[in-house]
């Protein structure tokens, strides 16, 4: 059974499609790289599949391991397995990022019928996923992104997913605003986390985090939809030529 | 009913007197209400005069209306001044008590005994002699502590009590005041010798059992010369009263080098969705620092009451002496919390502090209202306010509304204000980590209202997190 099943997905906000037919099929093992250009829907797509409650699927259907994402909330879905690494990650002010990341994984393990990590236990694990991505210590201390840098955010969310331990991961722009070593450092956290048993869907720009983290698949989406899929190199291409070639063809296809 | 109120009004036509030996007054006020309140509780004469002086200023003053808030008006003819304190429980077991109230106590892990004396369940005759507070007053006895209800004090010290009652809040105060100082039924008296440091946390929680102190409550609380005590007030279960008009006194008097700390949770019936039914919580608090180096701290979360209007204050009386406000106030469905503090530094060098954080949901509305007062001669004065708002959904408001009043040149005064909302996006950030909205809005509040809760004992701490969890459970759409 594939992890997540997408089938004609449509969707947007209230007066606006923005999501016009998506088919998308996500195995476990599997790390789909999703690209295009600005404003076709990368991030609307994370929003809709983690349930933001200003998006709403108008058609289609989404199967997460085989139950209808749909029937569950944006909290079962994250305790299910789901996560979105946000492109804008949000300031959460007076709560620190260890406080908040414990209550995360405990709300998991309620969910899951086991039993809470202990304070002792979880700085343990925080601390080694620290070490992971590579984060300063006091950054766990912290309110949630208050005052991060833009970098500092973005590698925060690779720390809650090293913690979380999703299946299915969704991570929109994690490499922009980051430095050529913070590149590299997120990119080996991203890479800790791939195993036989989870997918990641990255949205991305750049081939340079692709470079590092190889993906199975690669996607272009234009206007809604997934015009192109292809193996990796369809990131070199586009890296090479832009995306003025893409709409040509979807212009000439009609 | 009716009966009882045209009897009442023929009687005053014919300037009826209350009969001594009744467990009850007839509703409404006049001088032969106050005599009957005073002559029940065998009061010393300066007791009764004191309280003739209030209820004559009384009849000359207006009620004020100068508050953020509206309300039915009051009738005070139609309020009972005074009822024997009930000693036979409403119910015989806690099967009979409103299933809602006892989920509620649950949720704040109170223990059965303790829950069936808040909800006026008859309770064990073991548990009630052998009751924590025997104990604790022995303990407190030995260091020379008086720790007792306020008629008790009347009685037994007489003189501490005409030394100091009125001193900090007059009987001319104002309207609320005024009324307190004619009709209190009842209240806490608390002295602590020079040089002794309070060992334990007094509260009135020990004396739920021991006296139902009504709807005007009366508080005096003297830290004597180089003396420390940590007081606390209320609790955190909801109370249920079927009087509406609270007005309560609260006078404190730390001498020189005295520590006072007050901490308050409150969580009186705030009434159903609409307003109705709620307890108007009217109270003046007011503590002086009298000698050279005190120190008065109000800490307060207020979560209850339809309305509430109060404004702990202290009066900075000796050279260095420091005053502190710390609030958490929280409104929701149609609640009006009217709160701050009056600082008044009068010597030298002398400090305060004020940290208040507003929560409004649903139709809440909090005002903060507070004034600074630096007098003439208060050199080196130094106050810092800090009024931070959060607002949950869009139909609360909140309100700042700071008097600063600096009458000598070498005063600072700072003033910090911030608003803030909990946001869509907050809210789902936290949901992608599996945390629920409710979770999510309660940890957001705790993170708010931190500097605060940690002035508080700690295990109010604890109750105070809790109780604001539960109190903006499904407050949020
Ligand atoms: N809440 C909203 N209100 C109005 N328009 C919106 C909203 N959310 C998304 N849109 C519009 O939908 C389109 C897709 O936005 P989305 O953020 O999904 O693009 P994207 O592919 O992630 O772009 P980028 O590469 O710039 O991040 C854009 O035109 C955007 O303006
Ligand atoms: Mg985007």
């Amino acid at each position: 059974m594939a992890l997540l099943e997408i089938r004609n997905l449509r969707g947007g906000i209230k007066d606006l499609d923005i999501i016009n037919g998506i088919d998308l099929t996500v195995n476990r093992g599997e790390v789909h790289a999703i690209m295009g250009p600005n404003g076709s829907g990368k991030s609307t797509l994370g929003k809709i599949l983690a349930g933001h409650e200003e998006y709403a699927e108008t058609g289609g259907t989404v199967r997460f391991h085989g139950k209808d994402l749909f029937e569950l909330t944006p909290e079962e879905r994250a305790n299910e397995g789901m996560f979105l690494a946000f492109q804008y990650p949000v300031e959460i002010p007076g709560v620190s990022n260890a406080y908040f990341l414990r209550a995360a994984l405990n709300e998991r393990l309620k969910y899951r019928g086991e039993s809470e990590m202990s304070a002792g236990a979880f700085r343990r694990l925080m601390n080694e996923k620290m070490k992971q991505v590579d984060m300063d210590p006091d950054l766990a201390r912290r309110p949630v992104n208050e005052d991060f840098s833009g970098g500092e955010k973005k590698r925060n969310e690779i720390f809650h997913m090293a913690v979380l331990e999703p299946t299915l991961s969704i991570l929109d722009e994690t490499d922009s605003g980051l430095d050529i070593d913070a590149m590299r450092i997120v990119a080996r956290g991203i890479n800790q986390q791939r195993s036989a048993d989870n997918a990641m869907i990255v949205i991305t720009h750049y081939q340079r985090l692709l470079d590092y983290v190889v993906p199975d698949y690669v996607h272009v989406m234009y206007e809604g939809r997934i015009v192109k899929s292809g193996e990796k190199d369809l990131a070199l291409q586009l890296e090479e030529r832009g995306y003025e070639w893409i709409r040509e063809e979807v212009e000439a296809a009609g | 009913m009716e009966a009882i109120e045209t009897l009442a009004q023929q009687e005053y036509k014919e300037g009826w007197v209350t009969d001594i030996e009744m467990e009850t007054a007839p509703p409404g006020l006049n001088e032969d209400i106050v005599r009957f309140i005073s002559a029940k509780k065998n009061e010393p004469g300066f007791l009764l005069e004191w309280r003739l002086k209030a209820y004559r200023h009384w009849l000359k003053m207006k009620e004020p209306n100068w508050q953020y808030m509206a309300y039915p008006p009051v009738d005070y003819q139609n309020i009972v001044y005074y009822a024997a304190p009930k000693n036979t429980p409403e119910f015989n077991s806690l099967d009979e008590v409103d299933p809602e109230l006892l989920e509620t106590y649950n949720k704040l892990g109170i223990p059965l005994e303790e829950q069936k004396m808040l909800a006026g369940v008859a309770v064990d005759a073991v548990f009630d002699s052998v009751s924590v507070h025997t104990t604790f007053k022995d303990k407190l006895a030995e260091l020379g502590i008086i720790f007792c209800s306020f008629s008790e004090a009347a009685q037994e010290h007489p003189d501490l009590v005409e030394k100091y009652l009125g001193t900090v809040v007059p009987y001319r105060d104002n309207y609320f005041a005024s009324l307190n100082s004619a009709v209190f039924s009842d209240g806490s008296f608390c002295y602590i010798p020079p040089g002794v440091r309070c060992p334990m946390e007094l509260s009135t929680y020990f004396r739920i059992n021991t006296a139902g102190t009504g709807q005007f409550e009366r508080t005096l609380i003297i830290a004597d010369e180089g003396s420390y005590v940590s007081y606390l007030e209320g609790c955190t279960a909801p109370m249920r009263d079927e009087n509406q008009l609270h007005a309560a006194v609260v006078e404190l008097v730390a001498l020189k080098d005295a520590q006072i700390k007050y901490s308050t949770v409150q969580n009186w019936y705030p009434g159903n969705e609409e307003g109705k039914g709620g307890v108007y919580n009217f109270v003046t608090k007011r503590g002086i620092c009298k000698g050279d180096n005190a120190k008065i701290s109000w800490t307060q979360v207020e979560t209850g009451s339809a309305i509430t209007w109060k404004y702990p204050s202290v009066i900075l009386q000796g050279d260095h002496s420091i005053g502190e406000f710390y609030s958490v106030a929280l409104t929701r469905n149609k609640q009006v919390a009217d709160t701050g503090t009056k600082m008044i530094h009068v010597g030298k060098d002398t400090r305060s502090t004020v940290v208040s954080k507003g929560i409004s949901a649903g139709n809440g509305q909090n005002v903060y209202r507070g004034r600074i007062q630096v007098l003439k001669k208060a050199d080196g004065a130094k106050n810092y306010t800090q009024c931070d708002s959060m607002l949950i959904g869009d139909r609360c408001g909140a309100h700042t509304f700071p008097y600063i009043d600096v009458g000598n040149n070498t005063a600072s005064v700072e003033h910090e204000a911030s608003t803030a909302r909990i946001s869509e996006d907050q809210l789902f950030y936290c949901k992608t980590r599996g945390i629920s909205t409710e979770d999510a809005i309660s940890m957001i509040i705790n993170g708010f209202c931190k500097e605060v809760f940690q002035e508080l004992p700690m295990e109010f701490a604890v109750e105070a997190k809790k109780l604001l969890g539960i109190s903006l459970e499904g407050s949020v759409g």
